[in-house]
């Protein structure tokens, strides 16, 4: 199966976030990046159904230089190739926008599945996968935990709420977005980061996909959200505010 | 009509967070502007209950096809919907997993981008979405012709009186019904989904813990979890969790609360160690009394806590477990 995988680079999670001074994003200098979680989760089930019925991993991510350093990760954890398309701009292209240059890059290839993640800890729009599924005219499912390859193309778990799941069967080829928590996330061993570096990345420039569009909306202003509750933090010492919170919890607010 | 509101049901009834999607509907435009819309393979019943709320209209629209949700059977309906109601200016519906799986390809369809998962609707209008997992958020505009796509976060719409207010269609009689037949082939239906199933009968019934301790990502492993089971122990409490733990293995899938896991309203939810991602909150917020433990002063979990103690849980656990046992004695 030749899979391609669409990533992402987000903010670390643990990472303290400050808004930059136009306020329309936070400020990117001296940020820590990582992998979107969920992406992780699809490169991990692409590299599971290469594993079990062979074929190729083809990671695929957009935005500045800096990109390249977590789609590294992806090759020294096993994907055979990448293509990094350069684009300093994403955050100024709408998902739309962003999902026309993953769809340009992605339709030469041909591939049999594109895998990624159900959303990004950043924008958090959960969209991308679904837009691209459209934009090249494949079925799709979204917050898959397990697939299965059938004779006839795929059998895939879906997740509901509240506990319930669903499965669904599908022609290949398809377009998948991944949930977390289906498989275990692999490490890059020191060997898979030895040969990541003799593996093809090829960068395209986001101008050259010709997917060039006015976004349709368009995030205006970033804020700190307005507290829903006033929360009394109690103070001092861990021992002290333990013992403030027991005190607390048995008079003002009785649950104890 | 401007206002198309698109109504989930489950179980022959319609969701909840439907109603939350027309109290967001009627920010965009008066009720009698907003068209309901079911869409199933029988939808006469979901009508009824429709017909009753303060809407302009109910449109049924209804195929053998559509039976099982499937993105392409919707995405279609809906896209045929709307190009018949051309005077449509907002779509709106209830921020679900199935409104997830289509409305972004529908919203394609027609040149359009989704704002998704949106918890406020300002003068503009402008469009309220969290970002960063609830640590900021972002205000979003939309721009151009053709109809605006918006999905509506659980909660977010919902002061109760409201949704009370909204059983009643004072002065008129139930708004009119119609039937909308979209045109729909069984091969332009590219999936095949099964009934919905669940996994094995949940052993942990989280909804009725009077206390809840529930762990997340703080915790840092799986050996730590001992300092979090003697709090519990300590408080007579369950134990739960937010999603990384569960998708770790560090505790069952059942101890999960949140959007994909069980939805608690205990008298005591105590958070360790927990960032408050709306997938977390919506499961929780509506316990009695919230406390939060965490190192990061500006953690989104603060928002809905009580009480809450800054600090390093491996310090602060410990501490509040002898604190709470003193108390007992």
């Amino acid at each position: 199966m030749k899979i391609v995988v669409a990533i992402k680079q987000v903010p670390d999670r643990d990472a303290p976030v400050r808004i930059a001074a136009n306020a329309k994003w936070i400020e990117e200098r001296e940020l820590q990046w990582a992998m979107n979680e969920p992406d992780a989760y699809a490169l991990e089930e692409a590299l599971q159904l290469k594993e079990k019925h062979g074929g190729e991993v083809i990671v695929l991510s957009a935005g500045p230089e800096r990109v390249g350093s977590t789609i590294r990760e992806a090759l020294a954890k096993g994907a055979d190739r990448a293509i990094h398309i350069v684009c300093d701009d994403l955050g100024s292209r709408d998902a739309l926008g962003v999902a026309r240059l993953l769809a340009e890059a992605i339709r030469p290839e041909n591939p049999d599945l594109v895998l990624t993640g159900l959303q990004s800890e950043d924008l958090g729009l959960g969209q991308t996968g679904v837009i691209l599924a459209e934009l090249l005219g494949l079925p799709h499912a979204t917050l898959i935990l397990h697939v299965e390859k059938t004779d006839a193309g795929l059998k895939v778990k879906r997740e509901l709420e509240e506990g319930w799941f669903q499965s669904i069967e599908m022609p290949l080829p398809a377009v998948l977005t991944m949930q977390s928590g289906g498989n275990k996330l692999r490490y890059a061993t020191l060997m898979g980061i030895k040969r990541a570096k003799t593996k093809e990345l090829r960068a395209v420039n986001a101008a050259e996909l010709g997917a060039e569009a006015a976004p349709v909306v368009t995030l205006e202003q970033i804020a700190v959200p307005k507290k829903q509750k006033s929360t009394q933090i109690l103070g001092g010492s861990a021992k002290e505010a333990a013992a403030a919170l027991v005190e607390k919890l048995k008079t003002e607010a009785r649950v104890l | 009509m401007s206002v198309l509101l698109v109504l989930e049901e489950s179980g022959g009834k319609i969701k909840r967070a439907s109603w939350e999607a027309l109290v967001a509907a009627s920010k965009l435009g008066p009720a009698q502007d907003v068209s309901a819309v079911v869409i199933g393979a029988q939808t006469e019943a979901l009508a009824a209950e429709a017909a009753a709320k303060p809407v302009g209209k109910v449109v049924r629209v209804e195929h053998p096809l559509l039976a099982l949700y499937t993105a392409d059977g919707f995405s279609i309906a809906l896209h045929q919907l709307i190009q018949n109601q051309s005077s449509t200016k907002w779509v709106v519906f209830p921020h679900t997993y199935q409104v997830r799986d289509y409305a972004p390809a529908l919203a394609c369809r027609m040149g359009q981008v989704l704002i998704g998962d949106v918890t406020g609707i300002e003068d503009g209008p402008i469009f309220t979405r969290q970002l960063l997992q609830g640590r900021l958020n972002g205000s979003y505009r939309h721009s151009g012709n053709g109809p605006c796509f918006v999905s509506v976060q659980a909660g977010a719409f919902r002061p109760d009186s409201n949704i009370d207010a909204l059983d009643a269609n004072p002065g008129a009689g139930p708004a009119p019904i119609e039937v909308f037949a979209p045109m729909l082939e069984a091969a332009q239906i590219r999936t095949k989904p099964s009934e919905p199933f669940r996994e094995s009968a949940q052993a942990v019934d989280l909804g009725s813990a009077q206390r809840i301790v529930s762990v997340g990502r703080g915790i840092k492993g799986a050996e730590n979890l001992p300092l979090i089971e003697a709090l519990a122990g300590a408080l007579g409490a369950e134990l739960a969790a937010s999603r990384p733990i569960c998708d770790n293995g560090w505790l069952p899938m059942e101890r999960q609360v949140g959007s994909s896991g069980q939805t608690v309203a205990p008298k005591l939810y105590l958070a360790v160690g927990i960032s408050g991602a709306i997938q977390h909150l919506v499961g929780m917020k509506g316990s009695q009394c919230i406390v939060a433990i965490n190192k990061d002063p500006d953690a989104p979990i603060f928002e809905v806590a009580d009480y809450g103690i800054v600090g390093d849980l491996f310090d602060v656990v410990p501490a509040l477990t002898e604190a709470v046992k003193a108390a007992k004695q």
